[in-house]
């Protein structure tokens, strides 16, 4: 975990180059060698596949791009490849992500490390093509693991790590890298690309011991009846218990390849000795950083936990990193409609059984694009310090604009 | 940090601009980060980008609400966006117009640049694209990217005749206002 540093520091300029982030995340694609890929296009996810499909024609990358009618074809096409053993990816959004849904339950159920890169954007109706994260936090159930990165670098890095802890045979389980749609997806700045020989290194073939094979053939995902259905949720449920350490591991093993490290499963920025905590996940992260140097210069204690695993949720990890705090604030860019928000709803949860007692606000901001500022961070922290005194609302829309309803 | 906010219609490269923009800052040996106001881009509509220069790694991802710099690559959008709302007072704001400056209708302290980028285009460029001509005043009237750094960051993206072509049209417009 970083102390209060930036992971972006550490970083040889020398290597970095200004492209734009679907580029970078498409790069990094390129790197861990998929045999098969599928994609529907869908804004804002739309240049990472352009760029692979690009890549696959000028022969750069050795794949099987498959075009196909819909997200839904798209996965569908996956399950068989990656039951062949073919390392596969795949990369939607909003609306896309939500027409996969029947198959995602399969991709997970039959255990198939498929990883894609969600380009996070709000669902309709209304309308609409910005950025916020309903469409992956929505999708918290289904079994994939869920990785939120906070700037293209990271997403960059998290593409390779992903089909690494997909790919071990104890977990088997696919992965959602989340990024921020526009945000991340459209931003230009300097990242350093992966090197195609050290991602090699990093990430070996894919080798699963249990295959489509017509000389040994055995059957997926086929039928579970009431005396077999459960144990297949429950190997599931324990390979994600078993990524929580796997996420770590990873990470750790990329920081000796690469040099980089953005935590595993959660990571902090002056949370050591804060009073007023900050919990989110994404691209708000930078901003958050910026805001936080700024009040800490007035002597406000406030710092931030960031939680780049979300799907396993780490629960230890969580309490061990919140517990000093007086108030926690969490800032996420869902809302479950109906109860609160995801992320602070799973908080609540893992501290209930707890010797923690800290009040925890929660707040739905940058829905459908709504931008988030530094102002908005200092407005949140305002809120969290009244909070150590009683909490008046547990959980608001932040800046509802009340002139329009 | 500086930032610089640019406004423009669909179709007159205004991302590519502040891509750029980054690109140069960064040959530099600076940050950057250049990002366009995410919308359901139309070819004649206003559109926004933006662009940030720092001499430390760039986090913060809002929008940019009072720019260093504006730069404006269609007079006429000044009858429909408050294009120097948020204009720092020591900013600068350049225009693409062959109207006088005194005949803009604009509400602002900073400095106010004008420069027929049209004109210049058209002789050199034979089509009104004024973004590589507008980062030549830009280049010129800010100093913030190195004339040397933008020519690159031309040259890698524009090939042959037409980054040629493009590197006198960013001469031509730097000499300007310099």
């Amino acid at each position: 975990m970083s102390k209060g540093n930036d992971s972006r520091k550490h970083q040889n300029t020398a290597n970095m180059k200004v492209v734009e982030g679907s580029y970078a995340v498409a790069h990094a694609v390129m790197c861990c060698r998929p045999d098969v890929i599928s994609a529907y296009p869908i804004t804002p996810q739309t240049h990472i596949v352009e760029n692979l499909s690009q890549m696959v024609a000028d022969g750069e990358l050795d794949s099987e791009f498959l075009t196909v009618d819909s997200e839904f074809s798209a996965l569908s096409v996956l399950i068989g490849a990656s039951a062949c053993g073919a390392r596969s990816y795949s990369s939607t959004t909003s609306q896309g992500l939500a027409l996969m849904y029947e198959v995602l339950y399969n991709v997970s159920g039959m255990r198939l490390p498929i990883v894609m890169n969600v380009a996070n954007r709000a669902l309709g109706a209304p309308l609409n093509i910005w950025n916020d994260q309903q469409d992956s936090v929505g999708a918290r159930d289904v079994g994939w693991l869920q990785i939120y990165v906070e700037d293209v670098q990271e997403a960059v890095d998290a593409t390779l790590q992903a089909y690494k802890i997909a790919e071990d045979a104890k977990i088997r389980t696919p992965i959602m890298v989340c990024m921020d749609g526009f945000i991340l997806t459209h931003v230009y700045e300097p990242v350093e690309l992966l090197d195609k020989e050290l991602a090699k290194e990093f990430l070996p073939k894919f080798m699963p011991a249990d295959i489509l094979d017509p000389a040994h053939p055995k059957t997926f995902g086929a039928f579970a009846d009431p005396f077999t259905y459960t144990e297949f949720r429950y190997q599931q449920f324990e390979a994600q218990q078993k990524a929580l350490e796997k996420i770590e591991l990873v990470a750790r093993e990329f920081e000796e390849t690469f040099g980089r490290n953005y935590g595993g499963l959660i990571d902090s920025y002056h949370a050591e000795d804060a009073e007023i905590i900050l919990l989110t996940m994404g691209s708000v992260i930078g901003t958050i950083k910026d805001a936080i140097d700024a009040m800490r210069s007035e002597g406000i204690r406030v710092g931030l936990i960031k939680v780049r695993s979300y799907r396993p949720f780490p629960v230890s990890a969580l309490r061990k990193a919140l517990k000093d705090a007086s108030v926690i604030a969490v800032i996420e860019k869902d809302v479950s409609i109906g109860n609160e928000a995801g992320l602070v709803t799973d908080l609540k949860a893992a501290f209930y059984n707890s010797s923690i007692r800290i009040p925890i606000i929660g707040f739905t901001a940058g829905l459908g694009g709504r931008d988030i500022t530094i102002k908005d961070i200092r407005k949140i922290v305002e809120k969290a310090e009244a909070a150590r005194k009683g909490i008046k609302s547990e959980f608001e829309f932040l800046n509802l604009r009340e002139e329009i309803l | 940090m500086k930032e610089i906010r640019l406004h423009g219609r669909g179709g007159q490269g205004s991302v590519t601009a502040a891509e750029m923009i980054a690109v140069a800052a960064f040959e530099d040996k600076r940050f950057s980060q250049a990002f366009p106001a995410f919308g359901v881009e139309r070819r004649g509509a206003p559109v926004m980008a933006f662009a940030r220069i720092a001499d430390k790694p760039i986090r913060i991802r809002s929008q940019i609400y009072e720019p260093d710099y504006v730069i404006v690559q269609d007079v006429t959008l000044l009858d429909v966006v408050n294009v120097a709302s948020g204009l720092k007072s020591d900013g600068k704001i350049i225009i693409n117009t062959d109207r006088p400056r005194d005949a803009l209708k604009l509400d602002t302290k900073a400095e106010v640049i004008t420069i027929d980028a049209t004109k210049i285009a058209m002789e050199i460029l034979g089509r009104p694209i004024v973004n590589t001509t507008m980062l030549g005043a830009f280049c010129g009237a800010s100093k913030e990217i190195g004339l040397e750094s933008l020519n690159k960051a031309i040259s890698d993206r524009f090939k042959g005749e037409l980054g040629r072509k493009n590197l006198l049209a960013i001469k031509t417009a730097y000499e300007r206002v310099s």
